[in-house]
């Protein structure tokens, strides 16, 4: 293991770069133009520094990776604990692979206030990072509750029309869940002397203490993923936040509530996580099934993705409920295939918006005539939204559904429905928006992928392939935290159910 | 007994005193021009007194009067400090408006001296003439531009109104006075400490309650505080919104767990229901706002909730979170001042939360300022604000004061919408008129100061902390 506080490193080399960006003063075209270099290069570097996570990774093992743990409140037994292990790894990679992306993908459609633009970015990159990394409990929450800010003045300066209302429903909804869970952390914090991870986990609370407990973590975790029905901010963020800000915002901050469920809800409170398993699978179905019925019905581009996007973090939740193998690993590719390939669809989106600037599905059609390389890229997204085999998003959803079949056939069926309801809506709009005649006046102009954005697709694709073609270079990573999930939630229920039964006897 | 038996620890008052007294003869001397030299000589003179306290030995004295130790430190500390930011700040404004006379210096200087023996009143008695020296000073200043109607009506409601609070902390003192029978804080705790406490006296502790919660204005007794904030000059507000609130939350945090300890019983369900009024009407009642010094009062009112939620528990903890609490709060709400004294157009202030429509814009330093300080209040991490509020949370819940608790998150959350408006105009709204340049080279650096110290908050956490617990462990030993 190299000496270097790697984690620390990536964590906030990006907010170095945003210290930087802030010290650049000029003429404002030349600030645009060497803010976004700036940006690009510290996030780029980010992204390969992040990288030496994984190539020094060891996956023969469950524990903590990269750990560095100093005392950060002395006397209050508050850690800067950082570490990752084979289920949070991926997630730091998610994220620095994403920003530079993102970056790239606001390098014209941002002409206003690039620098601010630029820091908030990286400032995020930071906030996500950190959050992915931390293994102390408030440690956790100052990033996790961090990100709304930078997240806040990406929608509520550059997005649109209704930019206001959606950056204020975005931030209101998910402070109220976090709070409860700011007061769960403090009475976890009471009973166990430490807001470290591994002490808190080795808590063993009664089932009555981690009910309501359970119920403010799900308070905070359910908005952020988001669940039904507590989803109805996200469309309304997503249409108006710019193209990049969707893109983080389906690819890395709606992880974040269900990392926070494997993270913490899990292993603090597994006999809750069991106890409440019936209610994640009904919420989780009613999102799969209605949430894509509802995307059907969607007439603008960015909203049908959105509620696709919810139907897709519910099969998450199906399957990290589901506490087995299949289930678990299977919520885990699931999170990372949809964190590339809905960030995709997004930038999808964004390509035509640059040009015509409308979301709406019948101002379009016909794009093949004019674009081919754009309706081939997007239809490799589109297929692997639709889980085609071959591509990521397969891998995630016959796991999750394996899992899901052995702990209950209904959720399996619900979620299969999902399924081909998902596959309707996909293709559909894919045959809305590509085929058909090309009739639009200012379409017959409309150009094809430019070089810049054949770079920010090239990656993407990359990955959607690898990911669907040889999946095990990611879930040998993964299995071994996740066997150990198992094992400690196993160990928690049956040393209950031991315990009854002696009583019993 | 002279009376006098070490008095030594009560220096940086006598200092603060004479300094006053000093101070006026100067400015009478001098007449014209005199106003800045003895504002600057004030701000010297407040800077010394933070050596002196610093320096004074913890101990009780002056016939038992006066008791001197390090939560009386640290909160003179932030008296100070707030006193002589408010002097500083105050220059450019009064200067402007052609109030700026010898006189507000000095007034600052007695009434802080009065804050100060407020902070560290042994005796029911000493608490009083502390109050009324501070309070008397006070209600000069906030009638100090005196041609304005709005001013003078400040000056005068202030009176009115604190003059009452004055009564029932006196009355409420004689009551407890004649059923305990001494009015020194030891001997009152060692009566209590006896058992049972008589009818009489815990009536007399409900009015003692109630002519605090008065001075630190909260709910019930807050109407006072929007009018004043409005109606005073802006520096003068930006004083009422620190020292004399610490002051006066100081004074209720010793008065408390002091004395009236073993009454816990009996205050705790008050105070519970004081603080969660106060939050829940500081919340709500912002949220309608649009004068921005309003809405600050308003502010203020949810702050102050959230500080007697930690004085609820009762605990040390509790203590901890509250001189936390009150540090972060006074940086946040000089800052947040310094922007709004920055507020002018053709050289006449403007108050209206929609004057920062585009800040962002023309002044993009102060707007980032200004987010910092709303963001703060609001309680979000990385910024300090958050970690007052997760120890005074902290205490509560460890005190078992859950349901409080929760209210107050989710009171936490209401008021977040009106910070985060603020930021909207600021950031979202489309340009207005800009305002007048250059920006103080005082405000900038107070606005400036504040905004690194809120969003370094993590790096100074450890200290901050290290401090704090020290000056709560004192009133528990």
């Amino acid at each position: 293991m190299s000496s270097w506080p790697v984690l620390s490193l990536v964590t906030f080399l990006p907010l170095l770069g945003a210290g930087i960006i802030f010290c650049i003063t000029g003429r404002k075209e030349m600030v645009a133009r060497n803010a976004r270099w700036a940006a690009l290069w510290v996030s780029l570097f980010t992204f390969a520094a992040s990288l030496i996570l994984w190539l020094e990774f060891d996956a023969s093992t469950a524990e903590f990776q990269f750990v560095e743990k100093a005392e950060w409140i002395p006397g209050f037994n508050v850690y800067y604990h950082m570490g990752v292990d084979g289920i949070s790894m991926f997630f730091v990679l998610l994220s620095t692979f994403l920003t530079p992306i993102c970056v790239l993908a606001s390098w014209k459609a941002i002409e206003t206030r690039v620098k601010e633009y630029m820091i908030a970015f990286l400032v995020l990159e930071t906030l996500m990072v950190g959050m992915f990394c931390a293994l102390d409990l408030v440690l956790f929450y100052v990033f996790f509750e961090g990100v709304l800010i930078p997240m806040f003045l990406i929608i509520g300066v550059w997005g649109g029309a209704r930019r206001v209302y959606a950056a204020f429903k975005f931030f209101l909804y998910t402070l109220a869940g976090s709070v409860l869970m700011l007061l769960a952390i403090i009475y976890l914090y009471a009973q166990a002397g430490t807001t470290d991870w591994g002490g808190v986990a080795a808590l063993q609370l009664p089932l009555a203490a981690q009910i309501p407990l359970w119920l403010a973590f799900f308070a905070s975790f359910a908005v952020k993923v988001p669940m039904w029905p507590v989803h109805t901010w996200l469309p309304d963020a997503h249409v108006e936040a710019p193209t990049a800000g969707s893109v983080i915002l389906a690819g890395v901050l709606l992880k974040m509530g269900a990392y926070g469920f494997l993270r913490f809800s899990l292993p603090i409170m597994p006999l809750a996580s069991e106890f409440f398993a019936p209610l994640v699978f009904v919420l989780s179905c009613v999102a799969v099934v209605y949430t894509s019925l509802v995307a059907l019905a969607q007439e603008d581009m960015k909203k049908l993705i959105a509620y696709s996007s919810v139907a897709h973090m519910g099969f998450v939740t199906i399957g990290i409920f589901t506490f087995n193998t299949q289930g678990l690993q299977g919520a885990i590719y699931q999170m990372l295939s949809h964190g590339i390939v809905s960030a995709a669809l997004f930038l999808c989106v964004g390509v035509v918006y640059d040009r015509i600037h409308s979301r709406e599905i019948a101002r379009y059609g016909g794009l093949v005539h004019r674009m081919p390389k754009y309706a081939l890229v997007f239809m490799v997204f589109t297929l692997a939204s639709v889980g085609l085999p071959g591509l990521s998003g397969f891998v995630g959803e016959i796991l999750v559904l394996v899992g899901a079949y052995k702990a209950n056939t209904w959720v399996a069926l619900f979620a299969t429905t999902g399924l081909i309801l998902g596959a309707a809506y996909a293709l559909w709009l894919y045959r809305r928006v590509i085929f058909g005649e090309l009739v639009r006046e200012d379409l017959k102009s409309i150009l094809d992928l430019d070089r810049r954005e054949i770079a920010i697709f090239a990656p993407l694709i990359v990955m959607t392939v690898w990911m669907g073609v040889y999946p095990v270079s990611f879930l040998d990573v993964i299995a071994p935290s996740v066997e150990r999930l198992i094992f400690n939630y196993e160990a928690a229920i049956g040393g209950v159910k031991a315990a009854a039964l002696a009583v019993g006897r | 007994m002279t009376g006098l038996e070490n008095w030594t620890i009560a220096v940086p008052e006598i200092f603060l005193a004479a300094a006053a007294m000093i101070l006026l003869l100067v400015g009478v001397m001098r007449r014209e021009g005199a106003a800045t030299l003895v504002a600057w000589l004030s701000v010297a003179s407040l800077v010394v007194a933070i050596g002196l306290v610093c320096a004074a030995p913890a101990g009780t004295g002056l016939g038992g009067q006066f008791a001197s130790n390090e939560f009386g430190a640290f909160m003179k500390v932030l008296i100070l400090i707030g006193s002589a930011l408010s002097i500083i700040m105050s220059r450019s404004y009064l200067q402007r408006e052609n109030v700026w006379r010898f006189e507000y210096p000095v007034l600052i200087l007695l009434a802080t001296t009065g804050m100060m023996m407020m902070v560290s009143a042994n005796d029911l008695i000493a608490l009083y003439l502390g109050l009324e020296l501070q309070s008397l000073a006070l209600y000069v200043i906030a009638a100090f531009q005196r041609d304005t109607v709005r001013s003078s009506e400040a000056g005068l409601k202030y009176f009115v109104l604190g003059a009452l609070s004055s009564g029932m902390l006196l009355y409420g003192a004689s009551l407890v006075y004649g059923f305990a029978g001494t009015t020194s804080f030891p001997a009152l705790a060692r009566v209590f400490a006896g058992g049972d406490p008589a009818l009489g006296a815990v009536v007399g502790l409900v009015f003692v309650i109630a002519g605090l919660a008065f001075k630190v204005s909260a709910v019930p007794f807050h109407m006072w505080t929007p009018d004043v904030y409005e109606g005073a000059p802006t520096p003068v507000t930006a004083l009422f919104s620190v020292a004399p609130k610490i002051a006066a939350i100081s004074l209720f945090v010793s008065v408390m767990v002091g004395p009236f300890r073993e009454l816990l019983q009996q205050w705790q369900q008050i105070l519970v229901l004081v603080s969660v009024a106060s939050m829940a009407l500081g919340a709500f009642a912002a949220i309608g706002q649009n004068n921005i010094k309003r809405l600050m009062a308003y502010s203020s009112i949810g702050h102050v909730g959230y500080i007697l939620l930690g004085l609820a528990a009762g605990t040390e903890d509790g203590v901890r979170g509250i001189l936390l609490y009150v540090a972060i709060y006074m940086v946040m709400n000089l800052g947040t001042f310094a922007v709004i004294l920055s507020m002018r157009r053709h050289n006449a202030m403007v108050e209206n939360i929609s004057d920062l429509a585009g800040l962002s814009r023309s002044q993009p330093l102060m707007a980032l300022a200004l987010a910092i300080f709303m963001f703060s209040m609001a309680g979000i991490p990385p910024l300090a604000g958050f970690f007052g509020k997760l120890y005074v949370f902290m205490a509560a819940v460890n005190a078992g004061l859950v349901i409080p608790a929760v209210i107050g998150v989710l009171a936490s959350v209401v008021s977040a919408y009106y910070y985060l408006r603020i930021i909207k105009v600021a950031y979202f709204d489309q340009q207005a008129e800009t305002f007048d340049r250059p920006l103080g080279r005082d405000m900038a650096i107070v606005m400036g100061g504040s905004a690194v110290l809120l969003s370094g908050f993590l790096v100074f956490l450890g200290p901050a902390l290290n401090a704090v617990e020290g000056a709560a462990a004192v009133l528990f030993r």
